[in-house]
């Protein structure tokens, strides 16, 4: 054990909290096959086929680094002026390491007024989040975000 | 994990038994509310965004349901919730003349409906129970916590303090030790509070549900791996009435939502 | 007792592009969690969710079990005319639930 240089009280909490998070048992919590980056693609695939997927007009908007993994706040906007000739079909968004790769498909069109959705997601490890915008014109772009999400400090048991 | 206990257990000596924590100075009081992120409290801000209001929602309807051998609503003593029960959230626990010790709003609900509706209790943390204490907490959004200061809840008040200081569990862990003398450092991700309970019941993200203030502390006991008292223990009641009492004068926010 | 909270503005200026938010109790259950003993938790979550204005669909979402409990959804909609914004959510074991908000437009 190194030589702590911080007051022992403060050296005591900190191996507390790590003795918590490893003796805690979870009780839930059960990682089954994860999701690889392989699902993820066969994923967006579905989606767009073979065409091409253009970065760009998409806008992420989600914590970096997340309060609490179950309930992140997520808004996706594009670029587009929302007209019949030109506007947004549908948002897709998609994750990297949850159990699924898909989080949720928001269908629009012209009478959106504008191509913003928000909501919020879970997210079971620190990972990549990608959304992607189907326009009129049959194209697709894209914009992806990295997100750290932490365990809670203290476990507890199901209550 | 064993040389983690081990090396916790070999500290103790050195951690004073006696417990002399500092409590906080009242001008560097913070609600729980200051230490989220800004995209969290968002979610607390809006009314409509606030999972927190569902259950105020559905309160606001149990409300106005009849109920009980006397087959009589809450509104048809108290009338207009907003009205009645203004302010009253904010004075939880308190002193209940008919038992001689401190009830917090949970109880006061079930006593209300064992007494007067003739009614079943409701169980701690059902929807209908959690219901009502939020529609009844949300009416005291910002007033000032005033609880506590019934010279009659004293020696309650006391029993509270000790139980806070005391160091108990595995890791031998005292409340005080985090949030009186580690607030604002980190615990793993997360920020350590100063534990004020400022806007109970409420929505944390932990739970994806609203939830008392008996279940957070039973919550914290457990993560401090100590035994945790039963929903509705005096020790929990005193508890509650000591962390009110020290968060008097913030301003009450139910529901509040938390991670 | 599965509550809806909409806000949906009262009232809009024709054209106008107003932001309606959603937020609907349901636990959401992703079908990934065990109880103690080991058995799964099966799936009970909301599918999809859909919002007419007068009786046209405006917009749509297919939500999965990503989607966190108490689903909270805001998109935008362009005021056309006076009428009804109705919503509904279908979800497991024949979850349905609608809710619906009036809107005057000038």
């Amino acid at each position: 054990m190194r030589k702590p240089a911080e007051s022992n009280r403060r050296q005591f909490i900190r191996l507390a909290g790590s003795a918590a998070m490893l003796s805690a048992a979870p009780l839930t919590t059960m990682r089954p096959a994860e999701a690889t980056p392989a699902m993820l693609a066969a994923a967006i695939r579905t989606v767009t086929g073979a065409a091409v997927v253009h970065a760009g007009k998409v806008k992420l908007d989600v914590p970096p680094l997340v309060e609490n993994g179950n309930t992140v706040p997520l808004t996706v906007s594009v670029a587009s002026p929302m007209t019949r000739d030109d506007h947004v079909r549908s948002i897709h968004v998609f994750n990297e390491k949850n159990p699924q790769p898909n989080i949720g498909n928001f269908y629009l069109g012209p009478q959106a007024g504008r191509a913003q959705i928000s909501t919020r997601i879970r997210l079971a490890d620190s990972q990549k989040i990608v959304a992607i915008a189907h326009l009129s014109d049959g194209s697709f772009w894209s914009e992806s975000a990295d997100v750290v999400v932490t365990l809670a400090a203290c476990t507890e048991e199901l209550i | 994990m064993r040389t983690a206990v081990a090396i916790v257990l070999a500290m103790l000596p050195i951690a004073a038994s006696t417990l002399s924590a500092t409590e906080i100075p009242q001008g560097e009081r913070r609600s729980g509310y200051s230490f989220m992120t800004p995209e969290t409290q968002a979610i607390q801000n809006d009314d409509t965004a606030n999972p927190g209001m569902l259950w105020v929602l559905d309160g606001d309807a149990l409300w106005k349901k009849k109920t009980g051998a006397t087959d009589k609503s809450c509104a048809d003593c108290h009338d207009d919730a907003s009205i009645s029960m203004k302010g009253v959230a904010a004075r939880y626990p308190a002193f209940d003349r008919a038992t001689g010790h401190p009830v917090n709003l949970e109880q006061r609900v079930n006593l209300c409906r064992t007494t007067h509706q003739q009614a079943t209790p409701l169980a701690y943390e059902s929807r209908e129970l959690l219901a009502l204490t939020a529609v009844i907490a949300a009416q005291s959004r910002g007033t000032a916590i005033d609880a506590g200061s019934d010279p009659q809840l004293e020696p309650f008040v006391a029993k509270g303090r000790a139980l806070f200081m005391l160091r108990q569990g595995q890791l031998n862990l005292a409340c005080a030790n985090c949030h009186d003398d580690h607030w604002d450092k980190h615990l793993a991700g997360s920020a350590i509070t100063q534990a004020q309970p400022t806007g109970y019941p409420l929505y944390r993200l932990e739970w994806q549900s609203l939830g008392s203030l008996q279940r957070r502390l039973r919550s914290c006991m457990i993560g401090m791996r100590a035994q945790p008292f039963d929903y509705g223990a005096p020790e929990l009641v005193d508890l509650e009435l000591y962390l009110m009492s020290r968060a008097r004068g913030m301003p009450m926010e139910s529901p509040a939502v938390r991670p | 007792m599965a509550a809806a909270l909409i806000n949906v503005p009262k009232h809009a200026r024709r054209g106008e592009v107003i932001e309606i938010k959603t937020l609907m109790s349901h636990i959401m259950e992703t079908g990934y969690r065990h109880t103690a003993e080991g058995a799964v938790v099966p799936r009970d979550i909301i599918t999809s969710f859909v919002c007419r204005y007068n009786g046209a669909e405006v917009f749509r979402a297919e939500l999965f079990p990503a989607i966190a409990a108490n689903p909270f959804i805001s998109f935008f909609t362009t005021a056309t005319e006076s009428g009804k914004l109705e919503f509904e959510w279908i979800g497991d074991n024949g979850f349905s639930e609608t809710a619906s908000a009036s809107i005057a437009v000038e």
